[in-house]
């Protein structure tokens, strides 16, 4: 054989081995992205992407499309990175979120869920920084990255301007032009909506975040004056009619507007209540590396801003402003906030729910 | 194996007889029982995570036997309501063509319906007659208010209005087989005895039909007890009835989950309807003693 | 029987019909019209709610899924209970209540509560057999026996099953002819009914599917249902609407179980 060929058949022979090899360690050998912590640990954003995209599948859970604008952020991640995304159980509760966490291949592989489930879980949950780690506050994540909070907004009072009379003050659904038109969006002893709609409304009448009995007695009021409504407040409810004024955070209040052009929210400049959701990912998420991604995307400025388009309050929303970053036209959209809010804590919470569950079907049923 | 010679009844069959209901009691065991097992053993588990019965005594709070009195309430009113307008109207079907269009659209539609339930059930009564509903509204215009005492249809008497849409349905389907069972001989036996349309139905068709009509509403009672998708999004107003509580403690997200308690109270809508059924099984007895 | 009787029966049923059509149509056709609805209270009607509906990721996934489902939960109903019934009517009257029991069970409790149990089942079938959703077989077998106990139940107890099968075992007919030949073609309502409601249960499934992470056509559709307002009716009635037409269509496929006509009225 001609030696000068052999040379450059081995040589090409070398090459093709040399790649593959390499080509396998960085898919499936090297990287066990189910233990990294951050980006740069794994390799860098672009090993992450390449490993996320050899996964070709994550899957979300309760991220209704019209909930914070998901829908957008979902169908941004698609086009973005070409990996398919399958959503389960839209209308699920932070608590059902974490229960699918069955060790299966169909898992949830990151979740999207209220304060006190998040605390109440950190051991299935894997640690993990995103880049723009520094921008989260100290308080709104846990120290070493197994939840973070990614966006929140305020409870507000929406309301159909042409059903009723502007709102002011929350003392103003007790009047008679509210007769059978207020109505929580959820069922206050079993979701955190609700509850928070209950803390609120506790906190404009006299009460505070430790005391939720004054918000109980208000329902029991606004039940005794025939004002009540005792439906859950969806956009199909809205847009038929049946609940023109409703306790929602406001972000969710302001996905009515495309139904009900006259669609306003009232935040009660007395009570402010503040509620922030938390980002985690499955410590068994069958796709990890697109899980890790999918957190950089919702952290990076697209994902931040898209929430704010959707009316939510993004975590880096300051840091973003500062910088120049953020999507002003969508920032300018928000509500009001006329004052300090205030945060329930985990065990705030915990104690006026079981005070809800305990009273709440005898105020109102 | 000459069928012929051998006898239907006695001879050593007890044995060989159990295997034909082998192949039933291996898929329960699995699927349903096991399944209950887990149950009652995650019931037994108290929060601190020994084994005990405190779950069991967490039911007994003011809160839950409301909860008790409005399931029970409820499944009774809208089963017992249900079996009659059932019964009604599965006698409509039967005595007309059993190939006719008719027939085969009614059982198809009650097929479906039987089991619509939840957010748009509620949502289409709601729409219908709720307080912005265009029937409430047509008959306000005609000077008849439908709520002179305050809107009922948000109470348990609106929720078992509702469940009537799925409850007679779904007795039309089970029911209306016993009544493709009746015989014209019957009625011509009883005509030609001198009896008429009431003698024939309290003596002959009635307590023929009737050990069936009261396992139909049985199972109208259990289909109503276990129902909470269209309670769940009708009402805000905590668990009025006793599906609602044990969702709200599987999956509330204010921390007020309670699993090992969503269990017990699981195990106790088991138990009383098992006591429905004792009852009904004496019921039975006694009113089909002549037929067997 | 006589003319007058022949009328009274029929206003009778007329009158039932009238008042059954009106309870049961008009929140349909309450949902209808909200789904046509335009944004603002003087908008003309718009189907734009309806458009929604195809771009359903995965939706014919979620259907073949959903109606291969039905096929496979109806068939394994009629080939478990039917023989089981018959068998325990015939050779072991004792069972009989306790079979009842078992067989309402299932309606006894919430489906939530009893996924909670069953997941550990399916949690080990997943790593160990198949991920495939037709694995919910087993799970909706069990849901739908109380519906088609009552409905065999109530077939059975109408033909005289002792004498039919006596009959057909003295003239040498194995336990399959009498099966087959006898007893299936005696009670073709209850066989029907029974299978509408399993093909109409598993359609409309949503609980198990759910907390299983399965996605069946309930599943599929709760996403894009939550688009907008109307969409979330929209899908309801387009489910509603499909399931009557395959139930119908399986009625006329059930005709062919009838061997004789029918057996008489009252």
């Amino acid at each position: 054989m001609n030696w000068h060929r052999f040379h450059r058949l081995v040589f090409a022979a070398a090459t093709v081995i040399v790649v593959a090899a390499c080509g396998s360690t960085s898919t499936a050998g090297a990287t066990d992205w189910s233990k990294q912590t951050s980006a740069s640990g794994g390799g860098g954003m672009d090993a992450l992407v390449a490993a996320a995209k050899a996964e070709g599948k994550l899957t979300v859970i309760a991220l209704p499309p019209d909930w914070a604008n998901y829908g957008a952020i979902i169908s941004g991640f698609k086009a973005k990175y070409g990996i398919d995304i399958t959503s389960l159980n839209p209308n699920g509760s932070s608590q059902d979120e974490v229960n699918a966490f069955d060790g299966t291949s169909r898992a949830p592989d990151v979740v999207d869920v209220g304060q006190a489930v998040a605390l109440a879980n950190t051991a299935k949950f894997a640690p993990y920084q995103v880049k723009e780690w520094n921008d989260i506050p100290g308080g709104a994540k846990e120290a070493t990255g197994l939840w973070y909070n990614d966006y929140g907004g305020y409870m507000g009072i929406g309301y159909d301007s042409t059903k009723v009379p502007a709102i002011t003050s929350v003392q103003d659904l007790l009047g008679s032009a509210f007769k059978s038109k207020v109505a929580l969006a959820g069922d206050p002893t079993k979701s955190n909506q609700g509850l928070n709609g209950v803390i609120m409304a506790s906190v404009a009448n006299g009460g505070s975040l430790d005391d939720v009995s004054k918000g109980v007695d208000f329902f029991k009021q606004l039940k005794q004056k025939g004002n009540y409504v005792p439906v859950v407040g969806t956009a199909a409810t809205v847009k038929s009619g049946q609940t023109p004024v409703l306790f929602e955070w406001d972000y969710l209040s302001a996905s009515h507007g495309k139904d009900v052009p006259t669609w306003k929210i009232f935040v009660p400049s007395n009570a402010i209540i503040g509620g922030y959701y938390s980002q985690a990912i499955n410590k068994q998420a069958p796709h990890p590396a697109a899980a890790r991604l999918w957190e950089e995307y919702l952290y990076s400025d697209e994902g931040q801003n898209l929430w704010l388009k959707g009316g939510a309050r993004p975590v880096r929303q300051a840091v973003m402003t500062a910088a120049g970053t953020v999507d002003a036209t969508a920032a300018a959209k928000l509500p009001a906030v006329p004052g300090t809010p205030q945060v329930p804590s985990g065990d705030q919470t915990s104690k006026a729910s079981q005070y809800v569950v305990a009273n709440w079907s005898a105020a109102v049923a | 194996m000459n069928a012929a010679a051998r006898p239907l009844g006695g001879g050593r069959r007890l044995p060989l007889s159990w295997l034909g209901v082998v192949p039933f009691f291996i898929y329960v065991g699995i699927f349903l029982l096991l399944p209950t097992g887990i149950i009652l053993a995650g019931s037994l588990v108290a929060p601190d995570g020994s084994i005990s019965l405190s779950n069991f005594a967490g039911i007994n709070q003011p809160y839950m036997f409301k909860s008790f009195t409005g399931s029970l309430e409820i499944s009774s009113v809208s089963s017992i309501l249900g079996a009659i307008f059932g019964a009604l109207l599965a006698y409509a079907v039967a005595t007309g063509n059993p190939k006719g269009f008719l027939r085969r659209s009614v059982m198809s539609a009650a097929g479906v319906v039987a089991q619509f339930g939840g957010v748009t059930l509620t949502f289409a009564f709601v729409a219908t007659i709720g307080t912005e509903g265009f029937v409430y509204l047509w008959l306000k215009d005609r000077g008849i208010e439908m709520y002179p005492n305050g809107v009922w249809f948000f109470d348990l008497p609106g929720l078992t209005l509702i469940y009537l849409y799925f409850q007679i349905p779904l007795m039309v389907l089970v029911f209306i087989p016993a009544l493709d069972g009746i015989r014209p001989q019957w009625r011509e036996a009883t005509e030609s005895l001198g009896g008429n349309a009431w003698h024939y139905w309290r003596y002959v068709a009635g307590p023929l039909l009737f050990p069936s009509f009261l396992g139909c509403t049985l199972l109208l009672f259990a289909n109503a007890f276990s129902a909470y998708a269209t309670a769940n999004a009708l009402l805000t107003q905590g668990g009025v009835i006793l599906p609602l509580q044990v969702q709200a403690l599987l999956t509330s997200e204010t921390g007020s989950s309670s699993p090992g308690l969503a269990k017990a109270l699981a195990l106790a809508m088991i138990a009383v309807v098992l006591i429905v059924m004792s009852v009904y099984a004496l019921l039975q007895r006694r009113t089909s003693q002549w037929l067997r | 029987m006589t003319g007058a009787r022949r009328v009274r029966l029929q206003i009778l049923r007329a009158v039932i019909f009238l008042f059954a059509a009106a309870f049961f149509l008009v929140p349909i056709g309450a949902m209808f019209e909200f789904s046509t609805r335009g944004i603002g209270v003087t908008a003309p009607r718009t189907l734009s709610a309806w458009a929604a509906i195809p771009s359903t990721p995965e939706l014919a996934t979620a259907i073949t899924a959903s109606l291969e489902l039905a096929a496979i939960t109806s068939i394994m109903m009629l080939a478990l209970l039917l023989p089981t019934m018959v068998w325990v009517r015939l050779r072991l009257q004792g069972l009989n209540r306790i079979i009842e029991f078992i067989c309402l069970m299932p309606l006894t409790v919430p489906a939530i509560a009893l996924v909670v149990g069953i997941k550990p089942l399916y949690i080990w079938i997943s790593l160990n057999f198949t991920d495939s959703i037709l694995a919910l077989a087993f799970g909706y077998l069990i849901l739908v026996l109380p519906y088609a106990y009552r409905s065999l139940d109530a077939g059975l107890a109408a033909i005289d099953l002792k004498t039919l099968t006596e009959a057909a075992r003295s003239l040498g007919a194995g336990w399959g002819t009498v099966m087959l030949r006898v007893v299936v073609p005696n009670m073709p309502s209850a066989i029907l009914n029974a299978s509408l409601l399993s093909a109409s249960l598993v359609l409309g499934e949503y609980t198990f599917a759910n907390l299983l992470n399965y996605e069946n056509l309930q599943v599929a559709i709760q996403y894009v249902s939550l688009v907008s307002a109307g969409t979330s009716i929209a899908v309801a009635v387009a489910s509603l609407l499909f399931a009557f037409v395959l139930l119908m269509i399986l009625s006329f496929a059930g005709g062919r179980l009838q061997v004789r006509s029918p057996r008489g009225r009252a």
